[in-house]
């Protein structure tokens, strides 16, 4: 039954009005815009499952084969399409197995609502079986969470759920609703929720401050643009583009930035970080402003903060108010939507440009060519690189792809060396760092984007972290195409010991399985590369396949990611070796 | 290095189950311990207050005051100083009645320290006393040698001298 047919019987018998608290979920879904939900069934949320079997023409349930792969597939379906994510799991250890995609939502602001069943609220504080104290154990990974003990809560409740994990800096939210309240009947009506009194999600710019960022901006002779995620989750694209290039500004990006400007725009100098570009780790310990749009100066962006970016004036641009001065001291504080701040910031931007600073980056680029780009691109020695491969998905996807990466050496190098055209196109595990990722974050992109190639490119440690959704892309037939980069070694871990553990590998080195058997078990084609000769047709076999895709590339064991800042180092000592 | 001291944190907040366990979790999360903890209602209807005590430095009472301001049902949250506050505890002392006829001393203590008497039975009497905490230590220290059946003493509870205005950011809520 529609919602609004539900609504119109409704007031002409208001018998046929009642529904079940399980009923009412699907409706609150459907009208906050839901078409696709990843879970897993289990005893304390088998009503709603019961009920999702119903509205299974509207709402399309994807089953994946572990409770922390129905989040990361939300994650991977919020990044790519800008909307909530939905993840389903039962009590107990279904609602435990959330907590790593919930943190990872929570550090990487993604929004995302996951439903979990409960036991009876009579057997709440019982131990009864798979009774978890769920809201308790989720209280440090959420934006919000909230358990439903009654059925006519369900409405107001989820659509509070949906407006938070939204609005303002996005977040994760967690709902649990006890059995007894899925199988309750209830009036059901929906209001979208439209604000939350003792909630301030978007916080408005004062004019003052734009003025004197305007100020700063316009005096400065070797300004900095360093934008983050908030670029993308605020939409902001076009106005970052329009003061960049108003102003001539050089812009590096995070790594969650990665791709609100086309990598080969003339001012996109690159990343900023621990592995980052040579050029903008350097230059912010030389440039005179440093604007700050939507980023949050992590630890892994600045490296050792007393000597981050002393010299410059910092202009930070953020929603959210409890960033302001949290690592970095903002000289100008911009607090508000980094869009609308843009928008109004503009006008007062004066047109110029910085060729001999612009230069500046250029003249380090060529240093980190020669020293470690052209190495790692187009090598000389016999083992295949990482960086290699991504070049070839590079021309093979006329950089149109969307690439979600694991995390780790391959993480490093493929937001390196990937390219991009269109935003919302490098989806990876930044703040969190969750290994295991990559596989179902990359079922959701594919499900959040159909239209776009979603490659995944993952090391051969964190693929086996959630490898056991290959089941999930063989059932749903969802056509990713998967990378693994192949060291036999847990790489960066691995890289570490060299340089700081004296070469001691301790548990970093891996006896792997054969892959390409384990992916034809699941009747996807696979495909193993060992040998530069025939990388390139592999990757266009793979970019050209309108299936799911398999592809192994044995890399060389023992590569190392430069440059680096290592931990605790200034940005600017950044080595190239 | 900042100098680390007392600041009472106070918050504003809706009556929602759970809001205790998020907002200590702040200070979990920054190894940061509480040093008194008051949740009562306030001068608005349905609206809470957290009176937390913490010493730390002032960078890290601003951090902390961040984090609980983005709690969703958070209203507000500011910090003070012990200057900026008018601030006491409150303390029961429960002791043996035969001391009162035993010990001439505790008469005249009970009657310096302006301490309030609550009940008194043939075994025992009870005590209250409110005031700074080291009032209420020098208290306990007078007892102590003649013996104290049971001691506790409450959070904090603060006023500020300045504004905290609420009741205005409630009200440009529903315009």
């Amino acid at each position: 039954m529609e919602l609004k047919t539900l609504k119109k019987e409704g007031k002409a018998t208001p018998t046929r009005l009642k529904i079940t608290g399980a009923e009412a979920v699907m409706h609150c879904l459907l009208a906050e815009g839901v078409d696709t939900i990843y879970g897993y069934p289990g005893g304390a949320i088998m009503p709603i499952y019961d009920e999702l079997y119903k509205f299974r023409d509207k709402l399309h349930h994807v089953l994946t084969r572990h409770e922390q792969g129905a989040t990361h597939a939300a994650q991977g379906y919020a990044r790519v399409s800008g909307r909530v994510g939905v993840a389903m799991a039962t009590s107990g250890p279904g609602a435990t197995n959330l907590v790593t995609g919930l943190a990872d939502a929570q550090i990487d602001s993604t929004p995302m609502v996951c439903i979990t069943g409960q036991v009876p609220r009579h057997l709440l504080g019982s131990d009864a079986f798979q009774e978890t104290d769920i809201v308790g154990i989720s209280t440090p990974v959420t934006k919000w969470n909230y358990q439903i003990t009654h059925a006519e809560e369900i409405p107001e409740i989820i659509a509070k759920a949906f407006f938070i994990a939204r609005s303002g800096r996005p977040g994760p939210v967690l709902i649990d609703i006890t059995k007894n309240a899925q199988f309750e009947e209830m009036d059901f009506s929906y209001d979208k929720c439209t604000g939350i009194r003792s909630y301030k999600p978007v916080p408005k710019a004062d004019d003052f401050c734009l003025g004197e960022a305007a100020k700063a901006i316009n005096q400065a002779k070797k300004p900095l643009i360093v934008w983050g995620q908030g670029i993308i989750l605020g939409h902001a694209e076009n106005e970052l583009k329009a003061l960049v290039e108003k102003a001539g500004i050089p812009a590096a990006w995070t790594i969650l930035g990665a791709s609100a400007l086309p990598s080969e725009h003339p001012l996109n100098v690159g990343m900023v970080g621990m592995h980052g570009n040579y050029g903008p780790n350097v230059l912010t310990n030389e440039c005179d402003v440093l604007i700050a749009l939507g980023m949050r100066f992590d630890d892994r962006v600045t490296g050792n903060l007393d000597t981050y970016a002393k010299q410059a004036k910092v202009l930070h641009f953020e929603i959210d108010p409890a960033e302001i001065d949290k690592n970095v001291k903002a000289d100008v504080a911009v607090l508000g939507d980094v869009k609308e701040s843009l928008e109004r910031l503009l006008p007062m931007i004066d047109k110029n440009e910085h060729k001999e600073w612009l230069g500046a980056f250029h003249e380090k680029y060529e240093e980190e060519f020669k020293q470690v780009i052209k190495n790692d691109l187009h090598p000389e020695k016999t083992g295949l690189t990482m960086g290699e491969v991504i070049e070839e998905i590079n021309k093979a996807s006329g950089q149109e792809a969307v690439i979600v990466s694991d995390v780790g050496q391959h993480q490093m190098i493929a937001c390196r060396y990937a390219k991009f055209k269109a935003s919302k196109s490098n989806i990876t595990s930044g703040g969190l760092g969750t290994m295991g990722f990559a596989l179902p974050a990359a079922i959701g992109a594919k499900m959040g984007a159909p239209d776009r190639d979603v490659v995944a490119v993952i090391g051969d440690g964190g693929y086996q972290m959630t490898i056991q959704e290959l089941g999930t892309i063989f059932q749903t037939g969802v056509p990713v195409k998967i990378v693994v980069l192949n060291n036999n070694f847990l790489g960066m871990v691995r890289q570490w010991q060299q340089l700081f553990f004296d070469k001691r590998y301790a548990s970093t080195e891996l006896t792997n399985p054969d892959f390409v058997t384990i992916a034809k078990g699941y009747h996807i084609e696979a495909r193993r590369v060992s040998e530069r000769g025939d990388l390139k047709a592999a990757v266009e076999d793979m970019m050209a396949s309108k299936e799911a895709f398999f592809l192994e590339v044995c890399v060389e064991k023992e590569d190392n990611v430069f440059p680096m800042v290592p931990s605790g180092a200034s940005v600017s000592d950044i080595r190239l070796s | 290095m900042e100098e680390k001291q007392n600041f009472t944190i106070s918050v504003y907040t809706e009556n929602k189950l759970g809001l205790l366990n998020r907002i200590s979790g702040i200070f979990l999360k920054r190894h940061i311990s509480i040093s008194s903890l008051n949740v009562s209602g306030s001068e608005i209807e349905g609206v809470m207050r957290f009176v937390i005590v913490v010493h730390t430095t002032e960078t890290w009472v601003k951090r902390i005051v961040g984090q609980i301001e983005k709690q969703i049902e958070v209203i507000r949250a500011y910090y003070h100083t012990d200057e900026e506050t008018i601030f006491q505890e409150t303390a029961l002392f429960k002791i043996a009645s035969s001391l009162l006829f035993e010990e001439r001393q505790i008469q005249n203590i009970i009657k310096e320290s302006h301490a309030e008497i609550v009940t008194v039975s043939p075994e025992f009497f009870v005590l209250s006393k409110s005031g700074r905490r080291d009032e209420i230590e020098a208290l306990y220290d007078r007892f102590k040698p003649y013996g104290i059946m049971q001691f506790v003493r409450s959070g904090r509870i603060s006023v500020t001298k300045g504004q905290m205005p609420v009741t205005t950011i409630l009200k440009e809520f529903q315009h």
